[in-house]
């Protein structure tokens, strides 16, 4: 250990912990020992998602530390400790709580903290800021009791801000200094446009505003006063006025820094003392501040790379933007503003559409050096790559904005671009990398993401990280091909949409219009679940029957050895002792295997096909009802025992899940969806990790969508909060059917939330904006399905027809000889091979 | 080679779909595609899940070839050969099957 140098880090924000990914994976790791001072009180978290945590992401959510990483390499942490002195002269850091260190290389990434202008009053009570979740808490806090917020700057962060503040149902006003919003990124024309969008979303915005004083309000806690005499009372006022970047620590030790602030680096990443290295949003290049993650994680990965190799160096970095707010699409790219010399502009507005495009291009109308998009964004990928990569431009380059024109041209394939050409700024994802990855085999986005971490960022790439996936698939000769199978040449959501059409009630009636040939085991069982889901007659009506999966035509799980397991429906896992008595005679009766799912209700297996109606007579007369456990169908609504009984409980969690679990029983869907419903935040019915959860709150019901267990677990999203039943009901009907209406087959709601473009904000606008006009359509097929629901053992027990089929032999009352039992812990279970040949000989069977 | 026994009347066929019949001590699984006018019969037994289950399967067509798909793991069945269409060296044995009126017969 002593050979070996210290490398101290100071910050642990999302560069500085970028920095230490990279270097312990580096060659250099084994000659330090590394110590890292982190002034806040957690590591290293999504600072970039950071407004995700009033939409109930929580700081673990936000975390950019895998769990054990400072333990597992061997990082010295100093955690809630601010570095406080360098001295260079004995190469030491002294932290503020006295730990001195002593080093032989700094890596600074102290990152900034938000420009508070000095107005009279802003140390006052609720003048707030945004940047770390300690400042969200206290916005929470002070919103409790507020009615109004304002935020002082217009710019991208105050924008983001402001969207908090209204998502906290306060009153909100945007406060800026200069004549248009995001005045850095945006012209004009763009500005103008982007307030409307603004007012729209029920934000007030103020231009040309100077605040000049904050005193005691009226009405409200404060009262704003402006330059130009006007007045603004409000409860909070939220400073977004900018950043600064924080280089006190290297100023003090002598460090050249910029006269505006910043800690001066060279093209190494090395400030003025070659053994001290600045990166992220406190480094100052070419007099340049870079207030976005993607640059800070590129100098992250040039320090990590000086200390090994030394073959990288920084070269300057792409300040293209795209705003994250729900419903308004803006981007900038390069120069928006056209400063370069003898720059052409082209420019388009539609009022009536509030969209305003621009392109920036270069004299001689080859190149695009800028572009600022407004109300449609959906072209800044690919103009972002005419950019970067310095791609020649079509001849006319405004049918690159031009509607109509701009649909056949603005798809610049993803085969025009080189290698080398980035797709995800974030993780320096390039588009070689992503071909490679492809080649190994990982060939769908999701894989692509966990491999490559592109798109895992601010997700602006990942309509270009889907067209490069199509495009090489297409290349290696993997057909994108998105038909179900052989037999129908459309995708799940295209012969949905023909049923719903043509009104189509059978496989055979689809099979003559639009298919081909037989069917097979892939189209059938779409197709019947289909059909079941928009019509939802008897599964086992003459029509449908020959679609079912093996399951569904029994009704029953089929079990290795070819008999079943039967498992009526438990609503909500609550069961009366007399209902334990019935099942209890019913296993006995019948010699069955019994045991308690993991979705709280009672399995019996062994059961051979021909018993299967007698045992399920027994069921419904005892009063049980078919649990689904064979379809693709709702399951269960795990409940906790909630309110009732708990001293913790604020709901009545059991009856809700009962509730939930009758209304959606029988509804045929892709795949099996799963609920789950806790009676409060200790979540003991784990309803985040379900298709549908709900959580119990003091005001209401919080309804998270889209989670998952099984193989690849994934936390629910949160959907809304502190809802009134009937609300969280109408929004449970109109995901459900949506989903039924829009996945693949055999897709989960999870992997269909992670394929969803525009993601969780999308869905929010399909289901509460109405975004597409269909939730009133989605109710009445629900309204449909829940009032047309049967119990299909109950339907099948009284239909002679029905009960045809559930013999072993059409020619024989026998039974199969192959299901041989042998006895395990007081319950049958199949004999295995041996203990099966074993029997036969002793002439058991 | 033995004669041809009647297992039972073509209305207990079901259409697109399969059942299973006792001949002679073997479980033969027989399949019915009204659109193509035909009648199969291979093994019941499943030589992968090692159950006689194949009667249950999903039928269809690979490619214009009739198939039946395994419930227990999918594996795929030519109808008319018996091959397996995942493994070579697997395939089910085929039995000649005949509708002579309204019973269906099968020759073991
Ligand atoms: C019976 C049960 C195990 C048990 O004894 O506890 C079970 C049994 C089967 N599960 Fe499960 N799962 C059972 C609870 C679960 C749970 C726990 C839960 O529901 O809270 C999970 C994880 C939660 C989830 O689904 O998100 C679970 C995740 C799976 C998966 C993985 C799904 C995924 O999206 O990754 C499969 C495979 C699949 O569906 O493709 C699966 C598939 C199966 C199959 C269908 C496998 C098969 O093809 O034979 C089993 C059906 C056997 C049968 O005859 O019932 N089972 N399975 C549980 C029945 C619960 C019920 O009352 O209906
Ligand atoms: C709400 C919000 C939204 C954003 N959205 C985007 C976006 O969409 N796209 C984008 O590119 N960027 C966005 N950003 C900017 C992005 O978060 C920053 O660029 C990034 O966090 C910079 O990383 P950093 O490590 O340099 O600084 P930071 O993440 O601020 O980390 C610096 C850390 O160092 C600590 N520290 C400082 N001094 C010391 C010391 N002396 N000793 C110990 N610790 C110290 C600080 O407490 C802090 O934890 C957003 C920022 C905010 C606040
Ligand atoms: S989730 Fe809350 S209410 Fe439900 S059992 Fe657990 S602690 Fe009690
Ligand atoms: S560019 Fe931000 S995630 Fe890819």
């Amino acid at each position: 250990m002593n050979n070996k140098q210290t490398l101290v880090v100071i910050g642990n924000g999302m560069v500085g912990h970028t920095f230490l990914e990279s270097f312990v994976k580096s060659e250099a790791r084994d000659q330090f020992n590394i110590v890292t001072f982190c002034e806040e009180p957690r590591v290293a978290y999504d600072r970039v998602q950071l407004s995700a945590f009033f939409s109930g992401k929580t700081a673990e959510d936000l975390s950019m530390a895998d769990e054990g990483f400072f333990e597992n390499n061997d990082i010295q942490l100093h955690l809630g400790d601010r570095a406080a002195t360098i001295d260079r002269e004995n190469k030491t850091v002294t932290s503020e709580k006295g730990v001195t260190i002593s080093y032989d290389k700094i890596v600074l990434a102290t990152g900034s903290y938000p420009f508070v202008p000095p107005v009279p009053g802003h140390e006052r009570d609720n003048c707030l800021v945004y940047r770390t979740i300690e400042d969200l808490e206290k916005i929470k806090a002070s919103a409790k009791d507020a009615k109004v917020g304002a935020v002082v700057g217009g710019g991208l962060l105050g924008l983001e801000a402001a969207k908090a503040l209204k998502d906290l149902n306060l009153e909100t006003h945007v406060v800026e200094f200069a004549p248009r919003l995001m005045a850095v990124q945006l012209d004009d024309g763009g500005g103008a446009m982007l307030r409307r969008k603004i007012e729209d979303l029920g934000v007030s915005v103020h231009l040309n505003k100077n605040t000049s004083n904050i005193s005691d309000g009226d009405d409200r806690f404060h009262k704003m006063s402006f330059a130009d005499g006007e007045e603004l009372e409000t409860d909070i006022v939220l400073f977004s006025a900018g950043i600064r970047p924080r280089d006190d620590i290297a100023r003090d030790c002598g460090l050249e820094t910029g006269p505006r602030g910043g800690i001066t680096i060279n093209n190494n990443c090395q400030t003025s003392d070659p053994d001290i290295y600045a990166i992220g949003e406190c480094a100052l290049w070419e007099g340049r501040i870079y207030g976005l993650v993607a640059p800070g994680f590129q100098m992250a990965r040039i320090v990590a790379d000086q200390l090994s190799k030394g073959e990288m160096s920084f070269t300057g970095a792409d300040m293209s933007t795209k705003l994250k707010l729900m419903g308004v699409d803006v981007a900038s790219i390069g120069d928006a503003q056209a400063q370069t010399e003898g720059a052409l502009v082209y420019a388009y507005q539609d009022d009536a559409e509030e969209i305003y495009k621009r392109l920036v291009v270069s004299p001689d109308k080859k190149k695009l050096l800028g572009a600022v998009l407004v109300g449609d964004a959906a072209g800044y990928a690919t103009l972002l790559q005419y950019k970067l990569n310095e791609i020649d431009l079509p001849e006319h380059p405004d049918s690159l904005i031009l509607p109509g024109r701009s649909d056949e041209s603005v798809g610049l394939g993803p085969d025009a671009l080189p290698a080398s050409a980035q797709i995800c700024s974030c993780y320096d994802v390039t588009k070689g990398q992503i071909c490679t990855a492809i080649e190994d085999g990982n060939t769908t986005v999701a894989a692509l993401k966990d491999c490559t971490g592109a798109s895992t960022g601010c997700g602006g790439c990942s309509a270009l990280l889907k067209s490069v996936l199509d495009c090489e698939l297409t290349k290696l000769g993997i057909e994108v091909n998105t038909d179900i199978c052989p037999h129908f040449p459309y995708t799940r959501q295209d012969i949905y949409n023909l049923v719903i059409v043509e009104q189509i009630k059978s496989f055979d009636e689809l099979l003559d219009k639009h298919g081909s040939g037989s069917g097979c085991e892939i189209c059938k069982p779409a197709v019947g679940s289909i059909l079941a889901s928009y019509w939802n007659d008897h599964i086992l009506e003459q029509s449908h029957l020959s679609l079912q999966d093996t399951n569904d035509t029994f009704l029953a799980n089929m079990q290795k050895d070819g008999t079943y397991s039967v498992v009526p429906r438990i609503a909500g896992g609550e069961l009366t002792p007399d209902d334990l008595i019935s099942l209890g005679q019913v296993g006995n009766k019948y010699n069955l295997y019994t045991k308690i799912t993991g979705g709280q209700r009672v399995d019996f297996f062994g059961a051979r096909m021909e018993e299967l109606p007698l045992i399920w007579k027994d069921l419904v007369d005892a009063g049980f009802e078919s649990g689904h456990a064979y379809g693709k169908s709702l399951r269960t609504v795990k409940s906790c025992v909630g309110s009732t009984w708990c001293r913790f409980g604020v709901d009545d969690s059991v009856g809700l899940a009962i509730e939930l679990e009758n209304r959606y029983k029988g509804l045929r869907a892709p795949h099996k969806i799963k609920f789950g419903v806790s009676g409060c935040t200790r979540e003991c019915a784990e309803a985040q990790g379900k298709d549908i959860g709900v959580i119990a709150t003091e005001n209401g019901w919080n309804l998270y969508v889209c989670g998952n267990g099984g193989m690849k677990p994934r936390h629910a999203d949160l959907f809304a909060t502190d809802l009134d039943k009937e609300t969280l009901i109408r929004y449970i009907d109109q995901i459900l059917i949506f989903y039924v209406r829009t996945a693949e087959r055999l897709q989960r709601t999870s992997v269909w939330m992670e394929n969803m473009e525009g993601g969780l904000d999308y869905l929010k606008s399909v289901i509460m904006d109405d975004r597409l006009g269909i939730c009133a359509q989605l109710e009445e097929q629900m309204t449909h399905v829940v009032d047309t629901y049967q119990c299909e053992w109950k339907t099948t027990i009284e239909d002679e027809n029905k009960l045809k089929r559930f013999r072993h032999f059409v020619n024989s009352d026998d039974a199969d000889t192959n299901v041989v039992f042998v006895q395990e812990r007081g319950q049958i279970r199949p004999a295995r091979e041996e203990e099966r040949t074993l029997a036969a000989a002793s002439g058991e069977i | 080679m033995s004669n041809w026994t009647k297992i039972c009347s073509t209305d207990d066929l079901q259409p697109n779909s399969g059942i299973c019949a006792l001949v002679d001590g073997k479980q033969v699984a027989i399949f019915y595609m009204p659109k193509l006018g035909e009648v199969y019969a291979v093994d019941n037994w499943d030589p992968f899940g090692k159950a006689n289950v194949l009667s249950r399967g999903l039928i269809g067509d690979i490619g214009g070839a009739p198939m039946v798909a395994s419930p227990l793991y999918k594996q795929h069945f030519d109808l008319k050969s018996g091959q397996c269409l995942e493994d070579e060296e697997v395939k089910l044995n085929t039995y000649e099957i005949q509708i002579n009126n309204n019973s269906v017969e099968i020759r073991v």
